[in-house]
């Protein structure tokens, strides 16, 4: 029965009519739109490249916020995969009590996405809020988090990191995988457990930190609801990431045509960095299975 | 994977195994700090909320979870809640159908270009979700779907959410064929097998499919942000951000205790799935 392939194909069919509906459609559509002027009253009216040259050549807002995106990025994604990457390795011993950390250091990744923490993000880096009450506790000066373009950046960063189970998960699983044998044997030979990590654990888990890399760089880019809750993209644009921009552009402005050719910008940005990852990682990422196999 | 095989380094024979559970608390406790404070805070009045550090409430006082129920809107949160599962129980039903089928097909059949569409399925996992927004937005428009929660549910009974195929693929990619085997020789067709076997033994991973997507739903914003219009029909994540309105002059203890009946749902379904929920991340190690 498994070989019949109209069978087969009837059940595949729901995903081909939702990929072609649904995801290749308006990724051309939106391509397609992004040389027009549209602005959904008048229909979309060709302008060709035009978008394109004043996002490049006439929009000091555009290269603000593709500058605060990637430093966001930048920020945000080591933090993010460095903090699971270690918490992993700590939970990684034989401990007692293992689920209950795995659980606790989880929640903040599926509570993280929602408004109701962005609420709490905002009130705890507030003027007076629990942030700035603990560090006057303790004889610091207080930090207008949300006012200071020079500290917002790191409210969003903190709340990207903050959700670094889903990361951390994936590590635990990969570093479980890591034969016992060779730390035993690097033990004899007196290695210590700093020199185990960096050269045992870390070359061994490459494609696991390669492909939580990746994964997190395609989030941070689209990062939307923190810096739309929390600060609104300000103070002074500091924390302007495209993805607000892109949605201010297309759905407030109603530039439609102008908010086309920002995404893909976006889309031509988190393309060209997994490629550049993807050749790179010829040179970095290890592969049991390649040179000689596991079993 | 599975826990019994798990090998673990000879740790905790040299080194005290105190030191990493001192460090492991003490990280949980700063990661787990706001959400406890956040407790704690919506019992207080609004003044000790911004002078206080500790968790511990002055006095109990309920009467912010009564104001910011009720809203400033006319209408109360359980208006936004029941909305909030009208958009998630639909969405769950026909996702799990969705993704069932094509995990099925995914696995188990041959057919022409299953592995192209195997690649298409894992490369628009990595496709900014974002590029898609707005031709979507203009698709639903021209249907006459705007305000309505048909473009919040519709595109998953078309196995749009990749993720869960993944995950199901993975999970039956390693389980045995032999009693779909005997079920063929008993004369069961497709879709009896797919019903009596294959569903009870994915069972697990439907499990976490649902508490996924559940949670995701709740805490979906920026749908919900472009798509609906009415107030009446506001799920909760919306109607919390309409509470916070303007920048000052925010009633913070009233916004802070709906924050707290807000995630409820989420905890619950999370710590009661907790187990399989964290397998099926882990199997399928996608999404942040």
């Amino acid at each position: 029965m498994y070989e019949n392939k109209r069978l087969g194909f009837l059940f595949v069919l729901p995903f081909v009519l939702g990929v072609l509906l649904f995801k290749l459609f308006p990724f051309v559509m939106s391509f397609a739109l992004s040389f027009t002027q549209y602005d959904l009253i008048d229909p979309p009216q060709y302008v060709g490249l035009e978008n394109y040259r004043e996002l490049a050549f006439s929009d000091p807002l555009f290269r603000k916020s593709l500058g605060v995106t990637l430093l966001f990025a930048v920020l945000a994604v080591p933090l993010r995969v460095g903090f699971a990457l270690f918490i992993a390795h700590v939970l990684n011993f034989r401990l007692r009590g293992i689920n209950f950390f795995r659980a606790a250091f989880y929640l903040p990744s599926i509570l993280g996405g929602s408004i109701a923490v962005a609420v709490l993000w905002r009130f705890i880096f507030a003027k007076n809020g629990l942030v700035n009450l603990l560090m006057t506790q303790v004889g610091l000066e207080p930090i207008a988090w949300l006012a200071d373009e020079h500290y917002s950046m790191w409210t969003i960063v903190l709340l990207f990191t903050w959700q670094f189970g889903s990361a951390m998960v994936i590590f635990l699983a990969a570093l479980q995988n890591v034969p016992a044998s060779l730390y035993e044997a690097a033990e004899c030979d007196g290695a210590s457990k700093l020199q185990q990590f960096w050269n045992i654990t870390v070359p061994l888990i490459t494609p696991v930190i390669f492909f939580n890399m990746i994964m997190q760089m395609v989030h941070a880019f689209q990062e939307f609801n923190g810096p739309y809750m929390i600060t609104e993209g300000g103070p002074l644009s500091s924390t302007y990431v495209l993805a607000l921009y892109i949605y201010d552009q297309s759905f407030r402005f109603f530039n439609l045509g102008y908010g086309a050719a920002l995404s893909w910008v976006l889309f031509a940005l988190v393309a060209s960095l997994s490629a550049i990852s993807f050749w790179s990682s010829r040179y970095w990422v290890f592969y049991a299975g390649e040179k000689e196999p596991r079993k | 994977m599975s826990a019994s095989n798990m090998q673990h380094p000879p740790g905790g024979e040299g080194s005290h195994p105190w030191v990493r559970y001192v460090a492991l608390v003490l990280v949980a406790l700063v990661m787990l700090y706001p959400l406890i404070w956040l407790i704690g805070a919506s019992f207080k009045s609004n003044s000790e909320i911004f002078t206080e550090v500790g968790f511990w409430p002055q006095r109990f006082d309920f009467s912010a979870y009564a104001k910011g129920w009720k809203t400033s809107t006319e209408y109360t949160f359980a208006t936004y809640f029941l909305n909030s599962f009208l958009i998630t129980i639909p969405r769950i039903i026909v996702t799990v159908i969705s993704c069932v089928l094509v995990a099925y097909a995914f696995a188990r059949f041959e057919f022409w270009g299953r592995k192209l569409l195997f690649s298409i399925m894992v490369g628009t996992m990595m496709l900014p979700l974002i590029v898609l927004r707005l031709p979507q937005y203009l698709v639903f428009r021209e249907l006459g779907w705007l305000d309505s929660y048909l473009p919040l549910i519709v595109p998953s009974a078309f196995a749009t959410d990749t993720f869960f195929i993944f995950m199901l693929v993975q999970f039956l990619k390693g389980i045995p064929r032999d009693m779909e085997e005997a079920a063929q020789i008993d004369g069961c067709n497709a879709l009896q097998l797919l019903w009596h076997i294959i569903v009870p033994l994915l069972k697990p991973a439907i499990v976490s499919v649902i508490v996924f997507q559940f949670i995701w739903t709740m805490n979906d914003f920026m749908g919900p942000l472009i798509y609906l219009a009415s107030v009446e029909k506001y799920p909760v994540s919306l109607a919390l951000k309409m509470s916070i309105g303007a920048t000052e002059e925010v009633e913070w203890a009233n916004v802070i205790a709906i924050s707290v009946v807000a995630l409820i749902p989420s905890v619950v379904v999370f710590f009661a799935a907790q187990k399989h929920f964290i397998e099926g991340a882990t199997s399928s190690g996608v999404k942040g």
